[in-house]
């Protein structure tokens, strides 16, 4: 059985943990950064052989397969810059539009790529862990989103340290987004999804009468003041009625998948 | 307390925290993440001795909340719980039998994330629960099950290869001694 210091040790350790509980929810956050930055060295370690099996495989390929994926990007390049300059035109056509009409000029979209360094070890959150901190200008409910090409939404920052951030992904209790189903307009609330489905969400707070199909698509509605308008989320699978019929919800399936995250866009105001 | 036995613990709490963050194969394959605290907590229970435990409980669950969005400590408590009740029936428990291991670490690796879930829950929290958690509590149990007569073979290992020796037997005996008069 347990002896009298077992008995100190067991007391000191349940103080300890109930006043961390206890603390303020700003010092709590500050330890918690704290005690994760032991990891960095680790981390570290783990790109950096990353990096260089990368490298290994890559000298493995032969040099023809390069040189004809050089061309093929060279292709490409020339195609996108094309496509930049008559986007360019048409933005300084619409701000000069917009300039006539007394609009109010349209921000500009900047990005900044970051890269998936660990993944919640806890399976009832989603949350994962970026490369780019408070020195890179993150701060706390930035977008986040997939570097797929229509820049679908993966979720928002949560917590900043100096060097790392957490990402609160979709389908998290604790990330919920207005959103917009196009076209038929319906608005709802993008929320979780179950704990093994991680490629779908449930959108409640849906009227009804809401006009919704499958394959409907879902952006966000820039309601909340978190997310901006516009980014899209996912398609409906399907909606069932809730509430005796009151309220529908519908499932929708992500755009972006989030088992697979290796990089990502922090989209800054 | 066997301070090499406790170094070697914290350093493998560290290292599993570590590795469940960072690689997520079991996840893709199974939809749930191993925890391998529980079965290091059975190890330093029936091994290393309580403070050892109670050391792994606090420098673990603190390492795996940094990581986690788990409110930082809730962690802590579960761990505890499951390394003294363990250590209090280590006497009952046959530790060298590999079944009785394999017993003990599935056990642990479910009551642990259930209490957590429960603290969490009971706190304010609202963690992802469905039908889903079953399978992912069961996923837990098994991996920790498995993982734990591991645990005892690699630190046995270890122990063997880092510890001191056990002095051999001298061919001296007192009892043999020839004693000289003047």
């Amino acid at each position: 059985m347990l002896k009298r210091p077992h008995y100190i040790a067991l007391g000191l350790v349940v103080m300890l943990t109930l006043s961390i509980l206890n603390l303020p929810s700003q010092t709590r956050a500050r330890l918690k950064l704290g005690i994760g930055g032991s990891f960095l060295p680790l981390i570290g370690l783990t790109s950096s052989s990353q990096r260089l099996v990368e490298r290994a495989s890559d000298s493995m390929v032969p040099r023809g397969e390069l040189l004809r994926h050089n061309d093929a990007l060279r292709q490409e390049n020339q195609q996108l810059r094309l496509q930049l300059k008559a986007g360019e035109h048409a933005l300084q056509e619409n701000d000069r539009l917009r300039h006539l009409l007394g609009w109010q000029q349209q921000s500009r979209l900047k990005l900044r790529l970051a890269r998936v360094i660990l993944s919640e070890p806890a399976n009832w959150w989603r949350t994962v862990q970026i490369d780019l901190g408070t020195r890179d200008g993150v701060s706390n409910n930035l977008p986040v989103l997939a570097t797929t090409p229509e820049g679908s939404l993966v979720g928002r920052i949560s917590q900043v340290s100096l060097t790392k951030s957490q990402v609160v992904l979709l389908g998290d209790p604790n990330c919920k987004v207005a959103a917009r189903v196009y076209p038929s307009g319906d608005t709802g609330i993008v929320g979780a999804s179950g704990p093994l489905d991680s490629g779908f969400v449930e959108m409640g707070f849906l009227s009804k009468n809401a006009n919704l199909k499958p394959g409907q698509v879902v952006k966000t509605s820039g309601k909340g003041g978190v997310f901006p308008e516009n980014i899209p989320i996912g398609n409906i699978v399907d909606v069932h009625s809730v509430e005796s019929g009151l309220a529908s919800v519908a499932r929708v399936k992500l755009a972006a998948n989030l088992g697979n995250l290796e990089e990502v866009w922090v989209r800054f105001p | 307390m066997n301070w090499l036995d406790t170094i070697l613990v914290l350093f493998a709490a560290f290292l599993a925290v570590f590795w469940e963050a960072a690689f997520q194969g079991v996840r893709y394959l199974l939809g749930a993440q191993i925890d391998l605290l529980p079965p290091l907590m059975v190890y330093a229970s029936l091994c290393a001795g309580l403070n050892t435990a109670l050391l792994l409980a606090v420098c673990g669950g603190l390492w795996f909340d940094s990581l986690s969005a788990n409110p930082l400590g809730i962690s802590v408590l579960p761990l505890v719980v499951i390394g003294v009740a363990i250590y209090a029936s280590r006497e009952l428990i046959l530790r060298n039998q590999t079944f009785a291991r394999v017993v003990i670490g599935l056990a642990a690796s479910i009551a642990v994330p259930l209490i957590t879930l429960m603290l969490l829950l009971t706190t304010g929290h609202k963690p992802l629960l469905g039908w889903g958690t079953l399978w992912q509590v069961l996923v837990m149990g098994c991996g920790g099950a498995l993982a734990t007569p591991i645990f005892f073979e690699l630190f046995g290992w270890l122990h063997h290869k880092l510890g001191r020796a056990q002095a051999s037997e001298l061919s001296f005996r007192p009892d043999r001694e020839i004693r000289r008069g003047k």
